[in-house]
């Protein structure tokens, strides 16, 4: 019986020839990632077991991410664990303000995660990494601190979904208005425990930042991780910023999938999910009568360079609504840096935008954008649960970069090609 | 191992932003999460739970995001078992690391009620509602993960000298 990518990868790091789906075991990692949130409560669970040492100092990535720069004084404090926890044991890649990015969008840009590599992260989007050929998945933060120790943790291996893509994406339409497709036709738990692992030539027509995009809300159809073969343009992105060898795995020709679904890019328009679940997805084309209050572009859904020159496009030389809050949040530093260098900043805000360093701040309802009841947002970011970004009472609607700065223009939920 | 409670009853899909909002998450300390656990659905739930109290939901539960301050909340409020049809997987696994009792068991989700009086046999799976005079069989734990729960989680469990499986 053949193996799916993840099922490689997962065996190439068990030390075993093969696995089958079921198995449960015990695999070495090339990185554990926490944030200002979860990292916390591991070094508590890491302390309170009397660890005195991590299994690699190299391969531990702490970034404040979350409630950084710090929100509050309980924030701070949190970091300043991390923080001391980080210097303790002279972990190599801590990430602070100043220098920090949120997570997901800056792993892959310091080169952190390669092609092949498995990657555990308290942080249930740690997924992204998929887009990259690796496997890479969420995990709490009795994991984190449990494989900080030992270099290893244990898995249950996924069964797989096959996702082939063919087509050609339309204008405006982006990865975020694939995932948010795929989401609505299988549900928000249509891939619970299992690898969503996306093929076929659609494959190549997808950029790396759409792919980053897509395996980022892998979780949100409950999928263990959602994993990209390696091609050309993975090897582009990966070859400019990772040194250190790496392995492409290949799905097997005779391997499982316990179903296949097809998404042609060419019939995917521009995508709205309405609340409360990332599974209600509506064409964007029926939000006319839907008012909005504000527009929040970042996350690392949709923070990176390509998002927001697609948001500047639509932004450039136009305003806001009248009583509509832009909030355009850089992923990294570097994203906000190129974002100067290109005239974008000036773009959001001539238009009336804000433009925030790098922080989750609003897509969790932590800071930097919360709503009072009765509002409504249309975000770049990946959930729209009850609360998610602030009163129980107000609503979140997940949408692209383009859809978003449409939106904020008209007033209501609108597609691009209509501003 | 038994447990013996009322249930507070849930519906589907409940994810860990209501179960703890993430507005509470700047800080580890379990007591002050349990004083908002359920807070966004269940206004009430803080005020009349019990200890030993058991949760009963639907399909998907603890879907989202990651944080184990979830498990950590449900546990601290008093609650000694949390049943679902269906279990969203970090969630399942961070109940198992933190020392969560939990029982996927579709029958047991449809046919509990809120505020019924349920006991739950961990060796057996055996699910017996005691206001319905109903039972309902869920698969018990595989032993290791029984044994991690018993020891009060995966931490405890390293401690002990048996790591993961």
């Amino acid at each position: 019986m053949g193996m799916t990518m993840t099922q490689k990868i997962l065996a190439k790091h068990a030390g075993l020839d093969s696995v089958r789906a079921g198995q449960l075991i015990q695999a070495k990692l090339d990185l554990v990632l926490g944030n200002d949130i979860t990292t916390p409560v591991a070094v508590n669970e890491f302390e309170a077991a009397g660890f005195d040492k991590v299994f690699d100092k190299s391969k531990i990535a702490l970034v404040m991410d979350h409630f950084a720069p710090n929100k509050d004084i309980k924030a701070a404090a949190q970091c300043k664990q991390c923080r001391a926890f980080a210097r303790r044991f002279d972990i190599d890649n801590y990430f602070d303000v100043g220098e920090m990015g949120i997570e997901h969008a800056l792993l892959p840009e310091k080169g952190l995660v390669a092609p092949g590599e498995a990657v555990i992260g308290a942080d249930s989007h740690t997924c992204t990494y998929g887009a990259l050929g690796a496997f890479s998945t969420g995990v709490g933060s009795t994991d984190m601190g449990a494989a900080m120790a030992a270099g290893e943790t244990w898995f249950k291996v996924p069964s797989a979904i096959k996702v082939n893509l063919t087509g050609k994406l339309r204008p405006f339409v982006s990865g975020k208005d694939v995932i948010l497709t795929l989401i609505g036709m299988i549900g928000v738990d249509g891939a619970r425990y299992q690898s969503l692992e996306f093929a076929g030539p659609g494959v190549g027509e997808l950029s790396i930042y759409d792919r980053l995009t897509i395996s980022n809300m892998a979780i949100e159809a409950g999928a263990k991780n959602g994993i990209f073969p390696v091609d050309e343009i993975t090897k582009a992105y990966v070859s400019e910023r990772v040194s250190r060898p790496w392995t492409a795995y290949e799905a097997d020709p005779d391997a499982e999938y316990e179903r296949t679904v097809d998404i042609d890019l060419s019939q995917v328009d521009c995508t709205v999910a309405y609340p409360h679940l990332p599974e209600n997805a509506h064409s964007v084309r029926e939000g006319k009568d839907i008012r909005i209050d504000q527009i929040v572009i970042g996350s690392c859904t949709n923070g990176q360079l390509p998002d927001l020159e697609a948001a500047a496009a639509i932004l450039k030389g136009r305003h806001l609504a009248r009583d509509v809050r832009g909030i355009i949040i850089p992923a990294t530093m570097n994203v906000y840096r190129q974002c100067m260098k290109q005239g974008l900043t000036d773009i959001f805000l001539d238009a009336g935008c804000i433009v925030s360093t790098p922080t989750c701040g609003p897509c969790l309802g932590g800071y930097m954008g919360i709503l009072a009841a009765g509002e409504r947002c249309v975000s770049t970011t990946n959930r729209n649960f009850v609360g998610r970004m602030g009163h129980v009472d107000s609503e979140v609607y997940l949408a692209s970069p383009a859809v978003a700065a449409a939106s904020g223009i008209a007033g209501h939920i609108c597609h691009p090609e209509e501003v | 191992m038994n447990v013996q409670g009322t249930v507070h009853k849930y519906g589907d899909h409940v994810d860990t932003d209501v179960i703890i909002p993430a507005r509470y998450l700047n800080t580890p300390d379990h007591k002050e999460l349990a004083a908002h656990c359920m807070e966004d659905i269940d206004k009430e739930f803080i005020h009349k739970v019990k200890p030993g109290d058991v949760m009963v939901a639907g399909v998907n539960f603890g879907c989202g995001s990651s944080r184990e301050h979830a498990p950590i909340a449900i546990k601290a409020s008093g609650v000694s078992c949390v049943i679902a049809a269906t279990f969203a997987r970090i969630f399942y696994r961070n109940a198992i690391n933190i020392g969560l009792a939990i029982l996927e068991c579709p029958a047991a989700s449809t046919g509990i009620s809120d505020g019924d009086q349920v006991s739950v046999d961990f060796d057996t799976g055996v699910i017996t509602n005691e206001t319905k005079h109903e039972t309902y069989q869920a698969e018990p734990f595989p032993p290791f993960i029984k044994d991690m729960i018993e020891k009060g989680g995966l931490m405890a469990s390293l401690k002990a000298g048996k790591a993961g499986v």
